[in-house]
């Protein structure tokens, strides 16, 4: 008794309803089960991670140096570092990110060396961070004589970020009407005044939400740092880029690998440390977004 | 006279200004294709030192890895397989838990659900990896260990559990914009024809959003190949050809960072290694981020 086939490709018509809607129950439930494991997860992870390192967390944790005695080391020289980072990423990234945003969306004409700058950038936002801490270490210490700096970590890192940067500056500019231009251009402006004065405020709540997203990615990067060679036990403030300097991540991975226990939860305060920076920085690319898309 | 030539002048300043102005920009574009042609050029002119000295079939086919031994071996394949069996446990956990997300946030979860889950399950991507490993030693393995009396300080099995928490909201975020996409117009149809709504989920939205469904797999799966942070300090460093996930292996992320971490003097064939296998590594990962993109655009669907 085969009646028209419900499913497009095979199975066999099941009559009976309530089995049917016993199947749906079970599958939503198990759905639903998927969810709770990811959030699960998260929740775990987080009172995990909290529990072993609020007990360490104290001013001066903040702001000692790394030392051989578990009662006595901090993280001062990881937070310089990861200050540094910061600034020195967003002076590089920030730029050129928006600098080829800009062009791809405003300049660039439909050809193959466009589609094959748009296709390299897609592809060079999924190589694994470590290969850019081989491109760095070849580039910036070896060739271009950086030693194993600041610098060096940063402009490998601004690399890294660099195609998130171009994508979601891309799309904050695409989605400006193109009646602001026109209008731009209408008014007898040149290519270059409509963008400064008309494309760019307009699209810089949401360039600047990416651009907090791609550097807080860097911010937590580990691999292509201890790639390029930055030290994991730094006593000093590094003052200039080309002294040697440590960051968070690097501090925390140096911590865990450890194999003396206190400084396991050494390892879990620094990861406290990290991942309020990291929450604050999402805070604040959320309140732009959210300003954003109220303004438009 | 004097009044239009100044116009003149100016105006002529202006279109250097413009062309100067397009030009820098499209120098930043261009950084972006002097990346790539850094790393293939890098991967390349560093391995070719290696590989005068080591054939590349002794290094594809080989099963010992031991550089830093002697006799030194150099056989990539442990290092592969500690890396797939980290991306295959990884897989387990993601693709179908990371299916099942989505599949509940597009079809069954109310939109307002939707905004507030979907954030929380990113976050779980933006978690930096380092913090993975900590999470994967310090919590996941001793519950391993507790479970399973035998299982390694590093095992490969808590590597794969943390990777796939990680890589989880790649799988259910691609995933559920793809069965998003999917026109109401054919779950509609499916109604009127008396399906359930389990048989409207798993019989017409998700082999109608299969193409990206299966991109999203695919990218999840190239991710947990270039883990480094997690695996290396969860999954240890010994590359072996083995296949059960409660020994230590080594994969090819974390021989490099071994490498990077120790003394090996610049230049030496041991420091050499680090390219080959970083070349392997960016081939494998180019080849899937490809392969992911290709099956996007050909199999899409395009409804209306």
């Amino acid at each position: 008794m085969n009646g028209p086939s419900l499913a497009p490709r095979g199975g066999r018509f099941e009559p009976r309803i309530a089995a049917r809607q016993r199947t749906g129950r079970i599958f939503r439930g198990l759905c639903l089960a998927a969810v709770g494991f990811g959030i699960l997860s998260l929740l775990v992870l987080l009172v995990d991670v909290t529990k072993d390192g609020l007990h360490v967390l104290s001013l001066d944790f903040l702001t000692r140096y790394p030392s051989r005695l578990p009662a006595r080391a901090g993280i001062r020289s990881a937070i310089l570092g990861s200050l540094w980072m910061m600034g020195l990423v967003t002076l590089l990234a920030f730029p050129l990110g928006v600098g080829a945003a800009v062009y791809l969306e405003e300049y660039a004409t439909k050809n193959w060396f466009t589609r094959m700058l748009q296709t390299n950038i897609a592809n060079l936002a999924g190589v694994p961070s470590i290969v850019y801490g081989i491109l760095g270490l070849a580039v910036f210490v070896r060739f271009l004589a950086f030693g194993r700096s600041v610098l060096a970590g940063a402009a490998t890192l601004a690399l890294l970020a660099l195609p998130v940067v171009i994508i979601s500056a891309q799309e904050a500019i695409r989605a400006v009407p193109s009646s602001l231009r026109e209008a731009s251009y209408g008014l007898g402006a040149s290519r270059w005044q409509t963008i400064q004065h008309h494309v760019l405020p307009v699209a810089m709540p949401g360039i600047l939400t990416g651009t907090i997203l791609a550097l807080s990615r860097a911010i937590g990067e580990t691999a292509p740092l201890i790639m390029i060679g930055a030290l994991t036990f730094i006593a000093f403030d590094p003052k200039t880029p080309l002294d040697p300097f440590t960051v968070l991540p690097i501090q925390i991975f140096n911590w865990t690998a450890d194999a003396r226990t206190p400084f396991h939860d050494l390892a879990a305060g620094a990861i406290v440390v990290l991942l309020v920076v990291l929450l604050l920085m999402n805070a604040t690319a959320i309140l732009l977004r959210n300003k954003y898309q109220r303004k438009l | 006279m004097s009044g239009g030539t100044s116009s003149l002048t100016a105006r002529r300043h202006r279109v250097v200004q413009e062309r100067a102005i397009g030009t820098l920009l499209f120098a930043c574009g261009a950084i972006s294709v002097l990346t790539t042609i850094g790393i293939v050029a890098v991967l390349l002119s560093q391995s070719a030192g290696f590989f005068a000295e080591v054939s590349p079939i002794e290094f594809l086919t080989g099963t010992r890895w031991s550089p830093q031994l002697v006799p030194q071996s150099f056989g990539i394949l442990p290092l592969v397989n500690g890396t797939l069996i980290i991306a295959l446990g990884s897989s387990l956990i993601a693709i179908p838990i990371g299916l099942a997300s989505a599949i509940y946030l597009s079809e069954y979860a109310q939109a307002r659900t939707r905004r507030l889950i979907k954030p929380i399950l990113e976050i779980l991507a933006g978690i930096p990896t380092v913090v993975y490993g900590y999470f994967g030693i310090m919590f996941v393995t001793p519950i391993l260990r507790a479970v399973f009396p035998h299982t390694g300080i590093f095992n490969a099995a808590s590597a794969s559990i943390v990777v796939g928490i990680m890589i989880l909201p790649m799988v259910s975020s691609l995933s559920e914009d793809a069965l998003n996409a999917v026109p109401r117009s054919l779950r509609e149809a499916a109604y009127a024809l008396g399906a359930t709504k389990f048989e409207v989920s798993t019989r017409v939205v998700t082999p109608a959003a299969l193409s990206g469904i299966v991109a999203s797999f695919i990218l999840a799966v190239s991710r947990a190949i270039g883990e480094t942070m997690a695996v290396t300090l969860a999954a240890g460093a010994t590359p072996r050809m083995t296949l059960n996930p409660l020994e230590s292996v080594q994969t090819m992320t974390a021989y490099i960072v071994q490498v990077s971490l120790g003394d090996t003097p610049y230049g030496s064939l041991e420091y050499r290694t680090i390219f080959a296998v970083g070349l392997v590594l960016f081939l494998i990962t180019l080849a899937m981020n490809l392969l992911s993109q290709k099956i996007t655009r050909r199999f899409r669907e395009v409804y209306e």
